[in-house]
């Protein structure tokens, strides 16, 4: 709070007016309307609706395709958070060691951030293409009968492949951060006290970097449930036989191409739940910052 | 620093540039891809060099369109981009730089109402609200628009707590010196707040341009003309599912176009895209 | 030019705490006032509500024949000089100092004319074009004292402009705020926690404490006469020694007429620089003496500050000229003439010598 401030009666109301106006019509009144339609029960043909309680989730809870589509979105972003935050580490720690032209490798490193998750899904369909893409070509003769139209397991791989390097460079980025944070003396201590290199960073690095980990998993997850929608639907379109459905897609799905309105809406509050879930998570680290 | 031993140095070297060699690779095979003919690559005979067929397929690509389902050329559709990620970047900080402006520097009732109206918008991204939120946009006749494809995507809970974020380091003094100068609310904020802000406008615009340049969700509910797509919608939309009349050479051509300008951005303006990503997550 | 009144003046904050309670007293057209005390006594906010960037609670605050508790800071016609000088910034030095005046609409070539000239005065025309990152701190406090005198205001209002300068900037600023003060008769309010300041600058010192005003005076006169144990400890350094006593312990320090001490004991004050060590045992008549056993001792030079403490506990200073001094674990009588004795109530609110 600001110990001195303007006194004017409506021009506070005006400025925020905008920002308010368009809160209210596309993020509140969708929202409740989210939470109204998952009570709702539309027929088939959408000519009537009815209000059926809690039926829509008790549906949904009921169905093993949506535990198969949670367990998809676990493994999924699970994978991907692992594979770029590990690489990502590996990475950010050689760049933060005194190199010559280490800001050249920052540059070279950070740009696939900037990459549409569409585009990058589909960069690396036309790599993974079974019939005709260079690594599909590669991994054939190696003697796998790679196939992701048929085969769930090479379409989750490629899914996986494509969003876990869009997020290297992010997580490169705040690793990178993170290292530059921790005091030289620190380690400087730890080499006088004869740690080897390798201990140093298990026992020095890694510990002092690890509010950084914690909020780059957090970043990570929630990248992995709904940032990929892109990616998937321009690579998979969560096939085959919805092996690479995450959440977020079967809502999509369910409610344009399946027309359940209902059972869609069901499951955008569940996932607003999560959202929320995950939101205070991060605040939990970022509490001394929003002081509110 | 603590002192490397003799290959600790080339090590380094080496596990970056692996490192850089992996997050190149696509885009260098998708640069390929855009420079050989269809033929070559649809028999699957595609070579890890590029090929002569550069300047043919980017003018095809860019004036002409591909022959299938999307017929608009991408000139248009890298257009439309533009205008969207201009719009909702700009957008974004103009109402969110008022609306923190209104919070930090008046008290008001229902200030803290305000504020929170805001900030909990944070947990409500638009992919679990996507159909109620279209129909919103249908009922307020905004398909197929620029306001309908911007609008829902302009408010931001980010935006407007990094602005609130920054004013408050802003020293008391300097407005209570501008009151005593005969300085209003107006002529504070254009004479001094919105001057001081601009290097954190800058990096929110970096961050913001990329962000609405990538917009894919949202674009694909609201576009069902050709004319109005944008470049991101469009590259999928030209990979047919049936996949031998899919014409790789177009598309990899659009996605190098399609990934030109946010990385660009990306590089050309690091210092301001590092600060914008490090404080828009604070 | 106008006189500054502050009648019974005070704030409360929301929350309830009472940051200034009912202070009253006139600044003279042209006279150099200073507040003095404590950081939290409440000087900065009452300086505040004189510059109208605090509203006020109670009370009125006159500027020259106006009321101005409800007229906005712009319009009190008065300039201020910050702490952390609020420089603007982006803006370069010349148009840091125009703000003000293109703000109330005054004609360019005017505007040029009183900047040139504020710059001139206070040398910093060579700096016009840059901007205040570029500056050191003195050459920024000068900046901020030009945008105060480029507005001819009818009141200067400082907050403790100098204490981000370095000792010896702020020894000579202190002096070229005095001059320029003196140069422009303009009625000045200067808010400081440094007494040394305080005494240099003020033609009327008013010495604050928890939200009250303890003594207001000339500053030798306040030296002098401290009207309570607060203003004695608080104005002069080393401060005065200050010992609590019964009747009996008070009476016993001196030879001859007593002292007139009430029955309830009082608060006996001697300044440092009062008390003597004569050689000799030779003790002037009519003085009172201190038994002091030496403790520390610190030379600084021109004078040496002789750490005692008396049988009973009660730590004493003694500042002797030179460097002459007991050597340390000494037994020593400290010795002041009766004329220099100060005598407090007990509670130290109220001031019993004469």
């Amino acid at each position: 709070m600001k110990r001195s401030v303007f006194t004017h009666r409506l021009l506070p109301y005006a400025l925020l007016g905008p920002q308010i106006a368009i809160t209210i019509i596309f993020f509140y009144w969708p929202a409740i309307q989210a939470v109204w339609q998952s009570f709702l029960l539309q027929d088939a043909f959408g000519l009537s609706t009815m209000f059926v309680g809690l039926e829509n989730y008790a549906t949904l809870i009921g169905q093993p395709e949506y535990y198969h589509t949670l367990v998809n979105t676990l493994i999924f972003s699970a994978l991907v958070a692992i594979i770029s935050l590990s690489l990502a580490l590996l990475l950010a720690v050689q760049a933060d060691k005194p190199l010559r032209a280490g800001g050249v490798y920052r540059t070279l490193l950070i740009w696939p951030y900037a990459v549409a998750p569409a585009v990058a899904g589909v960069l690396w369909a036309f790599m993974f293409q079974p019939s005709l893409g260079l690594l599909a070509r590669g991994l054939r003769e190696m003697g796998i009968d790679w196939n992701p139209l048929l085969d769930g397991n090479h379409a989750m791989t490629m899914v996986v492949a494509a969003a876990a390097w869009k997020q290297i460079s992010y997580n490169f980025l705040f690793f990178l951060a993170g290292l530059a944070a921790i005091p030289r003396s620190v380690l400087e201590a730890a080499a006088i006290d004869g740690a080897s290199p390798t201990r140093r960073f298990w026992t020095i690095v890694f510990p002092l970097l690890s509010p950084t980990t914690f909020f780059l998993i957090v970043v990570n997850i929630v990248y992995a449930f709904f940032d990929t929608f892109g990616i998937i639907d321009a690579m998979t379109a969560g096939g085959p036989a919805k092996a690479t459905e995450t959440l977020v897609y079967k809502v999509y799905f369910d409610g344009r191409l399946g027309g359940d309105l209902g059972g869609s809406a069901a499951q955008s509050v569940i996932l607003m739940v999560m959202v929320i879930g995950l939101t205070a998570i991060q605040f939990r680290y970022v509490e001394r910052k929003v002081t509110y | 620093m603590v002192e490397q031993h003799r290959f600790g140095n080339v090590l380094p070297h080496l596990i970056l540039w692996i490192g850089i060699l992996i997050v190149a690779f696509p885009v260098y095979v998708a640069f390929v891809g855009s420079t050989h003919e269809p033929t070559i690559i649809s028999n699957g005979q595609m070579p890890p060099w590029p090929g002569a067929h550069m300047i043919e397929n980017y003018y095809r690509t860019i004036f002409v369109g591909t022959s299938g389902t999307t017929r608009e050329p991408v000139g248009t559709m890298l257009i439309n981009s533009f205008i969207m990620a201009m719009v909702i970047a700009c957008g974004k900080i103009a109402i969110s730089i008022l609306s923190a402006y209104a919070i930090v520097y008046f008290r008001f009732p229902l200030q803290m109402t305000a504020f929170w109206v805001i900030f909990i918008t944070l947990m409500l991204p638009v992919e679990v609200r996507i159909y109620p939120t279209y129909k919103i946009a249908a009922d307020l006749n905004l398909l197929d628009t620029y306001a309908g494809l911007t609008l829902p995507l302009v408010a931001s809970a980010t935006a407007t707590l990094l602005f609130r974020q920054f004013f408050m380091t802003v020293p008391d003094e300097l407005v209570e010196a501008s009151r005593i100068d005969g300085a209003g609310p107006f002529r504070f904020f254009k004479d001094t707040l919105l001057p001081l802000s601009r290097t954190n406008m800058a990096a929110l615009f970096v961050i913001l341009f990329i962000y609405g340049w990538n917009q894919y969700l949202w674009p694909l509910l609201i576009t069902t003309r050709d004319e109005m797509q944008t470049i991101v919608i469009g590259i999928k939309k030209m990979i047919v599912t049936a996949d031998a009349i899919t014409e790789w050479q177009l598309v990899m051509a659009t996605a190098m176009l399609a990934m030109l300008p946010p990385v660009a951005v990306v590089v050309l303006m690091q210092k301001l895209f590092v600060r914008g990503l490090v404080e828009t997550e604070k | 030019m106008a006189a500054v009144t502050l009648n019974e003046v005070g704030k409360v904050y929301a929350g309830g705490v009472e940051a200034v309670k009912g202070v009253s007293f006139e600044v003279a057209d042209g006279a150099f006032c200073v507040l003095v005390g404590p950081s939290g006594c409440g000087k900065s906010t009452l300086l505040r509500m004189i510059a109208g960037i605090e509203t006020i609670s109670s009370g009125t605050i006159t500027i020259g024949d106006r009321v101005v508790n409800d007229i906005e800071p712009a319009s009190r016609d008065i300039a201020m000089v910050f702490q952390n000088y609020a420089l603007y910034p982006h803006m370069k030095v010349y148009d840091n100092m125009a703000y003000g005046l293109r703000n109330r609409g005054t004609p360019k070539p005017e505007i040029e004319a009183r900047v040139r000239e504020a710059a001139r005065i206070l040398e910093i025309d060579q700096l016009l074009n840059r901007k205040p990152r570029e500056l050191s701190g003195g050459q920024r406090q000068r900046v901020a004292m030009g945008r105060a005198i480029v507005r001819k205001p009818k009141a200067f209002l400082f907050d403790e402009p100098l204490s981000n300068l370095d000792a010896k900037l702020r020894v000579s600023m202190r002096v070229e705020i005095k001059k320029l003060q003196r140069a422009l008769a303009t009625t000045s309010v200067y808010v400081t926690h440094d007494q040394l300041e305080a005494m240099t600058l003020a033609d009327m010192l008013v010495v604050m404490n928890a939200g009250r005003v303890e003594q207001i005076g000339a500053p030798l006169a306040v030296y002098e006469k401290p009207a309570t144990t607060f203003v004695a400890s608080f104005i002069g350094a080393p401060p005065m020694n200050l010992l609590p006593m019964t009747r009996a312990e008070a009476e016993a320090l001196i030879e001859g007429a007593p002292l007139g001490v009430p029955d309830e004991g009082a608060i006996v004050g001697v300044r440092p620089e009062d008390l003597m060590l004569p050689t000799g045992g030779a003790r002037p008549p009519g003085s009172i003496a201190l038994e002091l056993t030496v403790g520390a001792i610190e030379r600084v030079g021109p004078e040496t500050f002789v750490y005692g403490n008396m049988a009973r506990g009660d730590g004493v200073i003694v500042r002797l000229p030179g460097q002459v001094a007991p050597a340390s674990g000494e037994r020593v009588s400290a010795v002041a003439p009766r004329e220099k004795l100060h005598m407090f109530s007990a509670d130290g609110r109220q001031r019993l010598s004469g």
